[in-house]
C-alpha cells in the first residue's frame, strides 16, 4: 500500500540525479552571526505575537507560546477546602511521573534508604523516553573529555545554560552510561567491547552512544523492570496523574494530590519529598505544530510547581526537532532520529541540492527547513498541503554498506515500511515537529528548587540545555538528573517533618488571579488533549 | 484533520457503527468517532506497546493484530481495544544472578512448557519471530533470545494469545538484562573514564570552564576541532 505520488517521485528524480554528486559534497558549517539571523528570521521561537508574558507568580513577565501562559495561568482542579485529613497512602518520596527521570529517581531514592511512591498519568513507561531513538551522550573515549561535552553543550544551547547544571551532566554521563550497562542495558558495540559512537548535531567528538534506533526504549524499559523488582520498597501508581502539590505550614512541600484518571476522584498522599519528573508540553501543540510527543505531554510539572512558588525559566524557547515526518499524513510530526543524519543522509531541496549542513544545532538546522520551504519556495508539498524537504537516507548504505540500515534504524524502516516506503531505496519527506521544551522549573544541581521539599528532574526543568539542546542530552538529563533528585529527595526527607498539610497556596493563587483579572478559561493541569470530533 | 468532503468509511468500534475518513489511524479514527482514550493509548508513535490490538475485517474469518497508532483503518473493520492483560513477571535481583541456562530455567520455569506453536509470533506488531526466540531460550542460548528480541516493545500481544500461557515478553527482557550486564564484552574506556571521574581529573578543568565569559567561551566553541566522520 502506499508509497509516494507522482508529483513526489518526480522530485525524488532530482534526489536520485545528484546523489552521487553529493557523496563527496561537503555543505559548509554555518557561521555564529549567521545563525543568528537565520534563527531571527525563521525560527518559530522569534515570531513575537505567538508568545505572551505571564501575568502571575514569581516569575510574571517571563514569556512563553500563548498556549503555554494558558495553561500555566489557569484555575486548580480542587478547591482550597479540599479535605487533607483522610490520606490514601504515605511515603518518604513522591515521585510524579514514570518515564526515564521518575524512573532512575525512584531507583535511586530506595537505594538512599527512602520508601518510595511513583505516580503516573498512564502507564508506567509511557513517555518521551521511551520514544527517543537516537541515542545518549557521554564523554568516554580517549580523544574526548567532560570539557570538551561542556563546550559542545553550552555552544549549542547559545551560551545561555546555568553552568553548574551543564557541570553536571558532562561529568555524570560516563557514569550513567556504567550504571545502565550494569542494570543489563543493551549498548551498540564492537565485537571487543567497544562503544559504537556517532555523532549528532553540533558535537565536536563522536559520543553518542545507541541501542540500534531504539535507545530511549531500551533505557526505559530496563529501568521499569529494575523498579519492578524492587516493588517491596517502590510502589507503583499507574493511571494517576498528580494534579496539585500540597505544602505544610511552613511552606516545604508535603506531597500532592493525585487523580484516579478512570474514577475521576481526587486523593491525598502525603510525603516528606516530591520529586516532580512530569516531562515536557508537546501535547499543547505550541504555534500549532504536530509533535512528537507522547500522548500525556501536557506540561503539567510546570503548572504544579509554579503554583508553589518555584521559578521558572527558558520556557520560551522550544525545541522544534529538524526531521519530523512529512509524509506520509497518518505520522505527520512523528520523529525521524537525528541518526539518520548520523550514519550521512543528507537533507536536500525539491531539485536535489543541499542547503545546510547535516548536523547543525537542531534549532539551526530546523529554522533552515523552514526558510528552505517558506523562504525560498525550495520545499516540495504533499498532496495534503504539508511542506518537506528530502532527507536522502538512501546515502547512509552508500557510505557503510549494505544491510546498516536495517541493522541501525530498524524502528525507522518498520515505520515507514507500514506505509509503503522503502527508506534504503527511497528518501523521506521531512518537517520541523514540536520535540522538546528547553525551558522549565529552575533547579540547582543537586536537583533541588527554592521550594523545600521540591526537587526536579528531566524535561520539566530549566537551564541545563540553555536555548537550545543537543541530541542525545536528554536520554542524558533524565538519568543523570533523576539519579540526582531522587538521591537529594531521599536525603532531604530523612530529616524532614511534615506539618500541617494545606492548601493555601491554592487559596492565594486564586486570588491572584482574581486581583490581576486573569481567567484563561482553562482548568490545569489539563492532563490529556482533547483530539475528539465530537465534544 | 481537515473535515473535507472526503469519502467517509463505516468502521466499528466495541460494535457501534460509525463513519470516519479512510486516512486515519485506529487510534485517531476513534477520536474522531468521540472517544477521549485513556486505556489503549500512549506515546502515539509506535513505541510503548500501549496500544496493542485485535482487529476483524467484516468477511474475513482471519484475526489481526496491530499497533492502534500505526495501523491505518479499512472499510468494515470491527475495532476493539484490548484491556489491560495481566502476565507473569517473576521478580529477581540482577545482580545476584548468573547468566546461565539454570538461571534462566528457574526463574521462568514455564518457559518449558512452551509448545512451538507460533501464534505469538503471528500476533507480534513488531513483526518479530517471537517463537524463534522462545525456542533460543529454551535452548538457554541467552544471547540469541536477546538479540532476537530486541526490538519487542513489550505491548503483550503475544502472551494474550499463548496457549501455553507464557509471558514472552518478560523472559525475554531478563535475557536482555542477562545479556547486556554479564555477557556483552565490556568497554575498556569506558572504565577507564569512570575511574577518572571518580579521582577527580576533570574537576579543574571544568571549574575553568565555568569562570569564563561568554566572549571567551565564544571564542573556545568557534575554535573546536571537530573529529571527521568515518566513511567506508
Amino acid at each position: 500500500m502506499g508509497g509516494y505520488p507522482a508529483e513526489m517521485q518526480e522530485s525524488i528524480r532530482h534526489v536520485e540525479a545528484t546523489r552521487m554528486h553529493r557523496m563527496d559534497e561537503t555543505y559548509p558549517r554555518m557561521p555564529i552571526e549567521e545563525r543568528q539571523r537565520l534563527l531571527d528570521d525563521f525560527h518559530p521561537d522569534y515570531i513575537d505575537e505567538r508568545m505572551r508574558a505571564i501575568r502571575v507568580g514569581v516569575s510574571k513577565g517571563q514569556r512563553m507560546p500563548l498556549e503555554l501562559a494558558d495553561v500555566i495561568e489557569g484555575r486548580p482542579h480542587i478547591g482550597p477546602d479540599f479535605n487533607l485529613s483522610e490520606p490514601r497512602a504515605e511515603t518518604d518520596v513522591l515521585i510524579i511521573g514514570g518515564g526515564g527521570a521518575g524512573a532512575s529517581a525512584a531507583l535511586v531514592a530506595q537505594e538512599s534508604g527512602a520508601r518510595v511512591i511513583l505516580t503516573t498519568k498512564l502507564r508506567f513507561g509511557d513517555a518521551n523516553t521511551m520514544m527517543a531513538q537516537g541515542g545518549i551522550q557521554a564523554a568516554d573515549r580517549p580523544n574526548d573529555s567532560p570539557a570538551i561535552h561542556y563546550l559542545d553543550v553550552i555552544g549549542g544551547g547559545h551560551f545561555t545554560n546555568d553552568p553548574d547544571l551543564v557541570e553536571a551532566l558532562v561529568r555524570d554521563a560516563p557514569l550513567v552510561i556504567d550504571w545502565l550497562e550494569r542494570l543489563g542495558m543493551m549498548f551498540d558495540k564492537e565485537p571487543d567491547g567497544t562503544m559504537v559512537e556517532r555523532h549528532g548535531g553540533g558535537t565536536s567528538r563522536m559520543r553518542m552512544h545507541s541501542a540500534r534506533d531504539y535507545t530511549g526504549a531500551e533505557i526505559m524499559r530496563t529501568l521499569r523492570d529494575e523498579v519492578h523488582n524492587r516493588e517491596d520498597q517502590i510502589r507503583v501508581v499507574e493511571f494517576s496523574p498528580a494534579v496539585e502539590l500540597v505544602l505544610d505550614d511552613h511552606g516545604h512541600v508535603s506531597g500532592a494530590i493525585v487523580m484516579n484518571l478512570e474514577l475521576k476522584a481526587y486523593f491525598y498522599i502525603p510525603a516528606k519529598a516530591v520529586v516532580m519528573a512530569t516531562g515536557g508540553g508537546g501535547r499543547l501543540h505550541f504555534q500549532g505544530f504536530p509533535t512528537t510527543n507522547h500522548y500525556g505531554a501536557t506540561a503539567d510539572g510546570v503548572v504544579m510547581a509554579y503554583r508553589t512558588g518555584a521559578e521558572l525559566g527558558y520556557l520560551e524557547s522550544m525545541q522544534y526537532h529538524p526531521t519530523g515526518a512529512a509524509f506520509p499524513e497518518q505520522i505527520l510530526g512523528q520523529l525521524v532520529t537525528e541518526k539518520t543524519r548520523g550514519l550521512g543522509a543528507q537533507p536536500v531541496n525539491r531539485a536535489g541540492d543541499q542547503f545546510v549542513y547535516p548536523l547543525e544545532p537542531r534549532d539551526v538546522e530546523a529554522a533552515a527547513f523552514i526558510r528552505e520551504c517558506q523562504g525560498r519556495g525550495n520545499g516540495i508539498v504533499t498532496p495534503t498541503g504539508q511542506p518537506g524537504v528530502w532527507l536522502d537516507s538512501p546515502m547512509i548504505e552508500m557510505i557503510h554498506g549494505p544491510g546498516t540500515i536495517a541493522e541501525n534504524l530498524p524502528a525507522m524502516v518498520r515505520q515507514f515500511s507500514r506505509f509503503g516506503i522503502d527508506m534504503t531505496k527511497e528518501p523521506l519527506l521531512v518537517y520541523p515537529t514540536l520535540h522538546y521544551q528547553n525551558g522549565g522549573v529552575r533547579l540547582e544541581a543537586d536537583g533541588s528548587t527554592r521550594v523545600p521539599g521540591l526537587f526536579i528532574a528531566g524535561e520539566v526543568s530549566g537551564g541545563v540545555h540553555g536555548h537550545n539542546r543537543l541530541m542525545g542530552n536528554s536520554l542524558l538529563e533524565v538519568t543523570v538528573y533523576g539519579r540526582r533528585a531522587g538521591r537529594s529527595a531521599a536525603h532531604y526527607a530523612q530529616d524532614a517533618k511534615l506539618g500541617q498539610p494545606s492548601l493555601a497556596h491554592v487559596a492565594r493563587w486564586n486570588e491572584e488571579l482574581n486581583d490581576v483579572g486573569v481567567d484563561t478559561g482553562v482548568t490545569s493541569p489539563i492532563l490529556l488533549p482533547d483530539y475528539t470530533r465530537v465534544t | 484533520m481537515e473535515d473535507q468532503q472526503q469519502d467517509l468509511i463505516p468502521v466499528h468500534i466495541m460494535g457501534k457503527r460509525y463513519m470516519v475518513p479512510p486516512t486515519l489511524t485506529i487510534v485517531k479514527a476513534m477520536e474522531y468517532a468521540g472517544y477521549q482514550l485513556i486505556r489503549g493509548v500512549g506515546c502515539r508513535g509506535g513505541f510503548c506497546g500501549a496500544c496493542g490490538t485485535a482487529y476483524r475485517v467484516k468477511g474475513d474469518p482471519k484475526l489481526y493484530f496491530g499497533l492502534a497508532c500505526q495501523t491505518v483503518v479499512e472499510p468494515n473493520m470491527y475495532l476493539a481495544q484490548i484491556p489491560f492483560f495481566p502476565a507473569q513477571r517473576a521478580t529477581y535481583d540482577i545482580a545476584q544472578m548468573e547468566a546461565t541456562p539454570a538461571t534462566f530455567f528457574s526463574t521462568y520455569p514455564e518457559l518449558l512448557r512452551c509448545l512451538g506453536c507460533g501464534a505469538c509470533t503471528k500476533a507480534c506488531p513488531q513483526d518479530l519471530d517471537v517463537r524463534a526466540y522462545m525456542a533460543a531460550g529454551m535452548k538457554g542460548d541467552i544471547a540469541e533470545m536477546a538479540d532476537l528480541s530486541f526490538d519487542c516493545i513489550m505491548c503483550g500481544l503475544c502472551a494474550a494469545r499463548c496457549p501455553a500461557e507464557e509471558a514472552q515478553y518478560n523472559v525475554a527482557i531478563l535475557a536482555r538484562r542477562l545479556y547486556g550486564r554479564y555477557l556483552a564484552p565490556r568497554s575498556p574506556h569506558l572504565a577507564q573514564r569512570v575511574e577518572e571521574i571518580e579521582g577527580g581529573q576533570f574537576n579543574t578543568r571544568l571549574e575553568q570552564l565555568k569562570e569564563l565569559g561568554r566572549d571567551e567561551l565564544v571564542q573556545r566553541y568557534e575554535a573546536r576541532d571537530v573529529e571527521p566522520e568515518e566513511r567506508g
